[in-house]
């Protein structure tokens, strides 16, 4: 089946969905590594929009921005999953809202 | 493609050496003497290199990064910022029993990440750039492990900063199928001209913004900066806060001046101006209230962040003045706000202690010239003629006046005469207070850390009195 | 002596500078005060032998040859935006450096006895240097910049002298400790100093120049009388200088900033820096001429504060207290001339004035040097044999500045009021002479209450003594120029038929003459009767105010004596028994008292006027609170607001397309 028989604004209202689901997920979750994933899913649905624009103009950019997003999430998923296991060892909770020293 | 390399050769060097000293940090050990020299030489060879290639205007990789001109004068930026950090910072760390892993490369990479910001040409690149400065000070800001406040701010920082990223992505998306380009100069065609998706670029456009008004720390998108400044090693929030901020203008400005076209409404243009005026009154009158120094400082820096905003909204209205009222503003921002900084951090205690306004009751008593040089930083900040505030202010406002935006800078005037109170406030303390009891009275000798308060203090001071040479140097880099 | 020794107007501001860089970064090892301050007071009298040289030259030129401008470096330059750091050698400026740096060598040598023994002598000296050379900018500049950084700069000496004694309490309204005061000091001067800022972004975008020449050649060649850009412009330009001259409404910091050392409150509130005000309008007399609305409000907020200081003046007992709101009336006054567009008498006020000023201040700080520190002047009384010379040479200042002929104060006085009446505004003369008549009975008071009378301190704890020669010296000097300092400008009408010539009026005249030529006054050299009369009747009203003060106070605790008095003869029986003392007292003691005591200082001055400005400090602290509870300190909670703030620029940038 060939990509473009679907037409472009089916892919782009596909990647706003998920990201708007990524976004509540960060808004609303209390876990710090699953708000992680929310933002993971929010670098996705951009990737998707990359994509897509990309193969619509048959222009490669786009899919090369998508390695460097993809990358970059992983480099951002090492440092996160640091801090997330340093924060455990210092104050023994991963939820975010227990979080608040630092404040006014 | 050796021209290439040759002129991008700060960003190359320095990028290298990043590197090198990493590999050094892992195999020798009790390295912090090597690295320290090491990336110090590194960061003046880099600035070499920049002013070196001050004069060149072009770009290279294939238009990916432009060379020389205005990336070069932010390489130097960056790398006096860097080098007076890590002076200040080696005495600190040593007293924090910190110094160990790579302190030093991260800086680097930070600073690497910052030129390629700098330099950027096309909107991938900004990307990285701006990833690698910021993956580099989620890590220094939790620097201090085994501090709760530190590695909350680490925390805090990394998931609103990446959660930004997710805008800041995404609008580049946008921007890309709008105009079918990641570059600066094919986007700044495609805008002049009917657009396929015009709501798309407007909305891309949007959110492009808020991604880089959260790394410039201006309102809403602010409430991380004094919880992340407060927590982050002190040396380390001087460098966020300043070369921080100076990266994330260096990026604005262009990405401003190339959407403008497309800003047909003004509405862009009355966005920016409304950052800029909410920012610079939320800053001020939050820090009014702070008790705690460092979070006062972090207010303060949140505020100068609308003030130099308002120089983006005259480039947005292409106004010349803006590009080098922003310029001006950032070297003098530079030296005041990490001046600041670096003696907050050369009074501060182990275990966050000495941080409160209070502790510094009496201390012109105590420390008469550190006081003193707290006073040229707190008035110069607060805009006071002749230090180098005062005139950056001016070139913004008068830069905003002629753009039409007088309400802005009423606004603006009115907001550094708020600012006033707690610059003053801290200076009564210091001269007009007795010491309170608790006061510490041991003398913790500045060391090392005075070279950088000497040069951010002449900076001040220079800047202030004769703001004609380095205006003048800018106006040969980018005309008028 | 000729243009190369006007080149040298460097030296003037320069002189102070260095003397700061030495007090500041040697005084502390030194431990000799007579070294210190015999360098500062070297540095400022230096300053005062340079300019007087300059002013001898200038003397000898033609005078359309009084006015230089010497260039001293480009400050900063960016595309047509050029500032030079350039001073303006003129009749005007000469005149106010002659008086900044005058009197500030004599306050300096007073300084030396006054300040002796206090552990932060250098300091003191460095601050006071480091404000002669920023009060020499502000006068000298060439254009509103260099202006502006003097005046910021004054601000900054004032406040740092205001709260030079960080660790006294004060009693000031909202105020606790001195460091307070000065910190109100600056605050309220930075909401004047927006005016002036503001007015300079819209020179300079009318414009393209800050030069004062240029701009005020301009706004002449280029604007109608009545243009709203030029009053726009000159009310913010006014704005600054009720803030730093402390009239109405910014006037509410001068009586607390009382609370720095008394030669500081001589030279800084008094003589030099809040004149400042009358100087930037005086500079810029052609563009204020241009608007008419301006010089109406002008004229309308000095009479108010002359007559509203001058009141409040009536029932405060602390000395410097009474000197401060005689300062801020005084300022009035000099305020009203400029706005009846009479500028010559306005700056020959601020001449006389600085001379007896200064005096009184300096007086009183002798006072309180002998009294150790006390200045309630109810607790005073019978100085006269303890001090006689600060007694003699108070009493001059006093006699100057009621305006008694041949004082000073009475010429520069009557300039501005004969100027008022005879522009027609017989209102504003009318309420002048009301605050004149109040100012020399308020002055006198305090010279009885002092003076006078009987002893009233503790006899066993105080031992009055007579101040050492470093005080008294200025004291002297500056009495003999309160005595003489009026003859430079004799009226036309007491010249004997012009044989004796108003030497300041020929010396400003080329100054002003722009502004005259906007206004339309010709000059009137005939006699008029009426101002023989005027001046007889200001002079009787001052005298009345002398006496009714004489009569309460002169015996104010010593009742027998003073029953003896009043019954001594018959017309004083009649007089004063009869109708003026029940008049008096029901009608203008009571009235007067309610008035000033319970309406202007309590309810005008402490409520009104600083309550607008806690008012306005208290509900931005309040905004400040509400945002710390925006910043709650959870992340999740940020990035909320951070999503407000995305949905409402997406909307804003959705509409429509």
């Amino acid at each position: 089946m060939n990509l473009q028989s679907i037409p472009l604004e089916y892919y782009l209202s596909l990647s706003a969905i998920m990201f708007t689901i990524g976004t509540v997920g960060v808004l609303t979750r209390r876990n710090a590594i699953i708000i992680f994933m929310c933002i993971e899913m929010m670098l996705n649905a951009v990737n998707l929009t990359l994509v897509s624009f990309s193969a619509f103009m048959g222009d490669s950019a786009g899919q090369m921005f998508v390695f460097f997003v993809m990358a970059v999430a992983a480099a951002e998923a090492a440092v996160g999953l640091a801090i997330v296991l340093a924060l455990f060892r210092v104050k023994q909770t991963v939820y975010v809202d227990e979080i608040n020293i630092m404040k006014w | 493609m050796e021209q290439d390399f040759l002129l991008s050769a700060p960003i190359t060097f320095l990028s290298i050496m990043a590197t090198i000293l990493m590999v050094v940090d892992a195999l020798i050990k009790k390295s912090s003497k090597i690295t320290f020299t090491l990336s110090w030489l590194t960061l003046g060879i880099t600035g070499v290199l920049a002013a070196w290639t001050l004069k060149h205007n072009g770009t290279a990789f294939n238009g990916m990064i432009t060379v020389g001109s205005f990336g070069a004068f932010f390489d130097i930026l960056f790398c006096m910022g860097a080098l007076l950090t890590l002076i200040a910072a080696r005495p600190y760390m040593q007293r924090e029993n910190l110094e160990h892993d790579e302190f030093h490369s991260l800086i680097l990479f930070a600073v690497s990440g910052m030129m390629i910001m700098a330099h950027a040409n096309s909107l991938l690149i900004l990307f990285i750039g701006i990833e690698i400065m910021s993956v580099c000070f989620y890590i220094l800001s939790g620097y201090m492990r085994s501090s709760v406040r530190s590695v909350e701010a680490s925390l805090k920082y990394f998931l609103l900063g990446a959660f930004a990223t997710g805008f800041l992505v995404y609008g580049m998306a946008l921007i890309y199928g709008a105009t079918g380009s990641f570059d600066y100069n094919q986007i700044f065609m495609a805008a002049q001209h009917e657009l396929r998706f015009p709501s798309l670029m407007m909305i891309g456009i949007g959110l492009l913004l808020i991604g880089l008004s959260f790394k410039a720390a201006a309102f809403p998108f602010h409430q991380w900066a004094p919880d992340v400044y407060q927590g982050a090693p002190t040396v380390v929030t001087a460098f966020m806060s300043t070369a921080g901020k100076i990266a994330a203008f260096s990026a604005f400005m262009p990405i401003v001046a190339i959407v403008s076209p497309a800003d047909t409404e003004m509405k862009i243009q009355i966005i920016l101006a409304i950052i800029s005026a909410a920012t610079m009154l939320v800053g001020n009158i939050s820090a009014l209230t702070q008790t705690n120094i460092k979070r006062m400082l972090a207010y303060s820096s949140v505020a100068h962040a609308g003030y130099l905003m308002m120089g983006l909204v005259a480039i947005s209205a292409h106004h010349a003045r803006g590009v080098s009222g922003i310029l001006y503003y950032l070297s003098a921002y530079l030296f005041m706000q990490l001046g600041a900084f670096v003696i907050v951090s050369i009074l501060e205690r182990s275990g966050e202690k000495n941080l409160e306004i209070e502790d510094y009751a009496g201390l012109s008593k105590r420390h008469p010239v550190l006081a003193a040089l707290m006073t040229i930083f707190m008035l110069s900040l607060a805009g006071i003629p002749p230090f180098a505030g005062f005139f950056g202010k001016y070139y913004l406002f008068t830069a905003a006046i002629e753009s039409g935006y007088t309400w802005l800078t009423i606004i603006a005037v009115i907001s550094s005469i708020i600012s006033v109170y707690f610059y003053i406030g801290l200076i009564v303390k210091m001269y007009f207070t007795e010491p309170n009891e608790s006061g510490e009275s041991t003398q913790q000798l500045p060391g090392i850390a005075s070279i950088t308060l000497a040069v951010s203090a002449v900076a001040v001071v220079f800047l202030g009195l004769m703001p004609a040479g380095l205006l003048d140097v800018i106006k040969l880099l980018f005309g008028n | 002596m000729n243009k190369s020794m006007i080149d040298l107007i460097y030296l003037v501001p320069l002189l102070p500078l260095i003397g700061f860089f030495i007090t500041g970064l040697f005084g502390k090892k030194q431990k000799s005060e007579a070294l210190i301050g015999g360098i500062a007071s070297a540095a400022v009298g230096g300053a005062f032998v340079v300019t007087a040289l300059i002013f001898m030259t200038l003397v000898g030129h033609g005078s359309e040859e009084r006015s230089h401008i010497v260039r001293l470096f480009t400050w900063m330059q960016a595309g047509s935006f050029t500032i030079d750091v350039s001073y303006q050698v003129d009749q005007l400026s000469i005149l106010y450096t002659l008086i900044i740096t005058g009197i500030g060598t004599l306050i300096h040598i007073y300084s030396i006895g006054y300040m002796h023994g206090d552990k932060s002598f250098p300091r003191f000296f460095a601050y006071l240097n480091l404000f002669i050379f920023m009060m020499l900018n502000l006068v000298l500049a060439s254009n509103f910049l260099l202006t502006f950084l003097g005046w910021e700069g004054v601000g900054l000496c004032s406040y740092l002298l205001i709260g030079f004694w960080y660790e006294r309490k004060f009693d000031g309204s909202f105020i606790v400790w001195t460091g307070d005061a000065a910190k109100k000091a600056f605050i309220v001067n930075r909401i004047g100093d927006f005016g002036v800022l503001v007015a300079m972004f819209l020179m300079y975008n009318q414009f393209h120049t800050l030069d004062y020449t240029a701009v005020n050649a301009q706004a002449a060649a280029g604007f109608q009388p009545g243009a709203t850009l030029i009053t726009t412009i000159t009310l913010l330009l006014f704005l600054g200088c009720t803030g730093k001259s402390a009239q109405i409404p910014l006037g509410v910091w001068l009586p607390d900033a009382m609370a720095g050392p008394t030669p500081v409150s001589a030279l800084i509130h008094a003589a030099t820096m809040v004149t400042a005000g009358i100087f930037l309008i005086a500079r810029n007399a052609t563009m204020f001429a241009l608007s008419p609305t301006t010089m109406a409000v002008v004229a309308g907020i000095g009479v108010a504060t002359a007559l509203t200081a001058a009141l409040v003046g009536l029932v405060q007992n602390d000395i410097k207290k009474v000197l401060a709101y005689s300062t801020v009336s005084q300022l009035g006054f000099m305020f009203i001339a400029l706005g009846v567009g009479a500028f010559t008498a306005g700056v020959f006020h601020v001449m006389t004035h600085a001379f007896f000023k200064a005096l009184l201040f300096l007086g009183s700080g002798s006072v309180i040097h002998g009294m150790h520190e006390e200045q309630d002047i109810q607790k005073m009384g019978g100085l006269k044999k303890y001090m006689p010379i600060t007694y003699k040479t108070f009493f001059i200042g006093t006699l100057a500045i009621a305006g008694i002929f041949p004082f000073a104060g009475f010429f520069s006085k009557d300039e501005i009021l004969w100027n008022a009446f005879s522009q027609g505004h017989w209102v504003l003369w009318a309420v002048a002479v009301i605050a004149a008549f109040c100012t020399a009975f308020y002055m006198f008071r305090l010279l009885y209450l002092t003076f006078g009378g009987k002893e009233r301190f503790d006899h066993h704890h105080i031992h009055p003594h007579e101040s050492p020669k470093t005080m008294t010296f200025p004291l002297i000097v500056l009495a003999f120029l309160s005595v003489v300092g009026g003859f430079l400008g004799i009226p036309y009408a007491l010249s004997i038929g012009g044989s004796i010539p108003n030497l300041l009026e020929h010396w400003l005249e080329p100054i002003f003459a722009p502004a005259m030529e906007i206004l339309r006054r010709p000059e009137v050299h005939e006699v008029h009767a009426i101002e023989y009369g005027l001046m007889a009747a200001s002079l009787m009203i001052a005298i009345l105010g002398i006496l009714l003060a004489r009569s309460y106070y002169k015996n104010a605790s010593d009742q027998p004596q003073a029953m003896a008095n009043r019954f001594s003869g018959i017309y004083k029986l009649l007089w004063r028994k009869w109708m003026l003392d029940e008049v008096y007292q029901y009608f203008i003691v009571d009235v007067f008292y309610t008035i000033s005591n319970g309406f202007l200082w309590k309810i005008f001055d402490v409520k009104i006027v600083d309550g607008v400005v806690n008012g306005t400090a208290r509900s931005i602290a309040s905004a400040s609170e509400l945002l710390r509870k925006i910043q709650s300190g959870i992340a999740q909670n940020y990035a909320i607001m951070m999503m407000v703030g995305i949905v409402a620029i997406l909307v804003w940038l959705g509409l429509g397309t």
